[in-house]
């Protein structure tokens, strides 16, 4: 069926026409020292000539049919509907190989990798959900894999630690700055700064120079295409309201891009202690403008959340674009509201979240409350990883 | 007349690197962390004394990404201390050493504080020129405006990967010396110095009369000799900074200076 596989239009829809020599808007670009920019520039022209290549998207396609298990599911949550009020739908990227959504953007970057003739790839990671699933795929085509993680989560995280090293990785504690994902991405930019020639750096979110923000965005949109057309076949409509978390923000935009021309609301959910798009202001870190969280001489604060996924002080540039020119809103929400929505949804419908999009559902939790999303309204939300990596965090929180 | 002229270069970067270099000397660009320690202004004159041409005070950054182990070390530090950009500034502007003052930076610190209003309080603070390694000439054309405006020398970075018409403009735009990046990497020392450095310095040099400084990972005086066959200069910052972080005496640091402008002389 035409719906099967990934987007390879990157110019025609609301999103992509926003792009302007790596912007959008004002958010984005290349702000990376001079070694880079010719790999960035590599990057761009290799990803557009393979974004235009039938047989790499066969490729890519077949890989995330057989190898992923997509397309995953669209889930009426029947109990919690009924006990809400709402017809509230989940996309199932917890579904996937590996747990997360993260799979769709390796895959896809990893055969870039692998086209671009390098024989290395590294990554940072926060919770170690983008690690395993970069480790994941550098086994897969046989690359060299190094993953940066900060020091504070690689004990929280203990166990994606282990997978990442059983798949053949190594694993590099971060102990500079905060120890968490901010500084695995300035370590995993050091690497890359001495590495280039042969190593492609895997970004694990919709951020870092152009023109990450744009592929990753593009990998990730396989979300929001078949979760439009899945939620059309059921309703015959588009859903009034589309949440997903957001750490750098992959998941969502991969999420918004299929529903960016609809009427949907588009509700992005971020951790409290890093809501980069209500305490951020504009700044320039990490190869990009964007929105972070920052000190009155702009130096950068650290992020605290339960979830490490969206330990993350900044945001994707094309959501401060989409936040700034008013076509998604950005909600955060606080770890408590996380743990209770966490438990929700185990308790009834059987399906045990990550932490991260546990903050989706608790924005709908309280939106519902509050009357934000009025009755019978329907919610799509993107539950974008499972909840197998955080039992032992919430274990330790809750002595049931 | 002349002394007015002389007196202007003793603190313009452009000037007074460009007048020493056609006056046939090699250039030697010490960098420090700004707000390292409580003795840290006094660096200046030791610098000034031992030889050095330019010193480049860092200001301090939470993210330093261009930066090993060394540098990010005495940057945390120097944060830990509470420098800031403005307290750097302010404490700089008091202080004569005589020989022109760079800052390095980020961009998010410029970008903060806004570039005009940047370029404007280190012209204040007698500081010339300034050199930003996450901003490159693409992101830099406002940047560099606001700098000519101000008659301070925007410092534009060239890398072993750089390509050939990217070459061409940096050379053209860079003011103050084109920074050629020594190595594929971080700042940080180095047993050997790198085979693109020399390569790099003669490319850059091929297309411009602004003095063409190798640096990042200058370690010793040998290497410093070496990579001045062809480049015009060379900056020095981890092996200086490691030596201060590791509380060795202000006579060694300007004993150790002093040798590389031995080697260069
Ligand atoms: C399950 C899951 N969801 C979301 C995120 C946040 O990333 P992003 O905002 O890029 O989707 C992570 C990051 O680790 C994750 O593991």
């Amino acid at each position: 069926m035409a719906t099967d596989g990934i987007d390879t239009d990157t110019k025609s829809h609301l999103m992509a026409d926003r792009l302007q020599n790596g912007k959008f808007g004002d958010f984005g670009g290349m702000f990376i020292p001079e070694s880079l920019i010719p790999a960035c520039s590599d990057l761009e022209k290799a990803f557009y000539e393979a974004f235009a290549d039938e047989a790499f998207i066969a490729a890519l396609n077949h890989l995330l049919k057989t190898y992923a298990g997509r397309p995953t599911p669209l889930t009426y949550c029947e109990n919690l509907s009924e006990k809400l009020g709402i017809r509230l739908f989940l996309k199932r990227e917890d579904l996937t190989h590996t747990g997360s959504h993260k799979i769709n953007n390796v895959l896809g970057q990893a055969l870039l990798a692998k086209r671009m003739g390098k024989k290395r790839m590294i990554a940072e990671t926060g919770a170690g959900q983008h690690g395993v699933a970069a480790a994941t795929a550098a086994a897969l085509f046989g690359l060299d894999c190094v993953v940066f993680m900060g020091e504070v989560d690689v004990s929280r995280q203990a166990l994606n630690v282990f997978r990442m090293k059983l798949l053949g990785a190594e694993v590099v504690p971060v102990k500079s700055g905060s120890a968490t994902l901010k500084d695995a991405v300035n370590e995993a930019l050091r690497d890359w700064v001495a590495s280039v020639e042969t190593t492609h750096y895997c970004i694990g979110s919709a951020m870092g120079p152009h023109p990450y923000p744009l592929i990753v965005r593009q990998l990730q949109s396989v979300i929001g295409k078949e979760a439009k057309a899945q939620f059309r076949d059921l309703s015959g409509d588009d859903p009034d309201f589309v949440v997903a978390c957001v750490g750098g923000g992959s998941n969502a935009i991969g999420t918004f891009a299929g529903f960016v021309d609809t009427k949907s609301r588009l509700v992005g959910v971020e951790a409290a202690g890093g809501a980069a798009m209500h305490n951020g202001i504009p700044g320039v870190v990490h190869g990009m403008r964007s929105k972070f969280l920052q000190d009155e001489s702009g130096q950068i604060l650290e992020a605290e959340s339960i979830s490490a996924g969206l330990d993350y002080p900044g945001i994707g540039p094309e959501h401060a674009y989409l936040g700034t020119i008013g076509r998604a809103n950005y909600s955060y929400v606080n770890d408590e509201e996380v743990i209770a929505a966490f438990r929700v949804l185990s308790e009834t419908e059987g399906i045990i979240p990550a932490l991260e999009p546990a903050h989706a559902l608790a924005y709908i939790l309280r939106a519902v409350e509050t009357g934000e999303i009025p009755a019978d309204a329907s919610v799509m939300m993107t539950l974008s990883g499972r909840g197998d990596k955080d039992v032992a965090q919430i274990m330790e929180i809750l002595e049931l | 007349m002349a002394e007015t002229s002389s007196d202007l270069s003793v603190h313009d970067l452009n000037a007074s690197l460009r007048q020493k270099k056609d006056a046939g000397r090699k250039l030697l660009v010490c960098y420090i962390t700004g707000g390292l320690n409580a003795d840290w202004l006094d660096m200046l004159y030791i610098l000034a004394d031992a030889g050095a041409d330019a010193v480049e005070i860092g200001i301090p950054f939470s993210d330093p990404v261009m930066d090993g182990p060394v540098i990010q070390e005495s940057s945390m530090q120097a944060l830990a201390n509470g420098a800031t950009p403005l307290s750097i500034l302010m404490q700089v502007e008091k202080e004569e050493p005589g020989i022109p003052l760079a800052v390095m930076t980020y961009y998010n610190l410029v970008y903060r504080m806004g570039e005009e209003r940047f370029a404007e309080r280190l012209i204040q603070s007698g500081i010339t020129g300034a050199i930003l390694p996450d901003l490159p000439i693409d992101e830099a054309a406002g940047w560099i405006e606001t700098g000519a405006a101000h008659s301070l020398s925007a410092v534009l970075l060239a890398a072993p990967t750089t390509r050939e018409e990217r070459l061409n403009e940096i050379a053209a735009k860079s003011k103050g010396f084109v920074y050629a990046v020594g190595l594929l990497g971080v700042t940080g020392e180095r047993e050997e110095l790198s085979e693109s450095a020399s390569v790099l310095a003669a490319s850059i040099k091929s297309r411009t009369e602004t003095p063409v400084l190798v640096g990042v990972g200058i370690s010793n005086p040998e290497q410093a000799k070496k990579v001045c066959q062809v480049a015009d200069g060379v900056v020095v910052g981890s092996a200086l900074v490691r030596r201060i972080l590791e509380n060795r005496s202000k006579q060694e640091i300007g004993a150790f200076v002093k040798s590389i402008r031995e080697a260069l002389d």
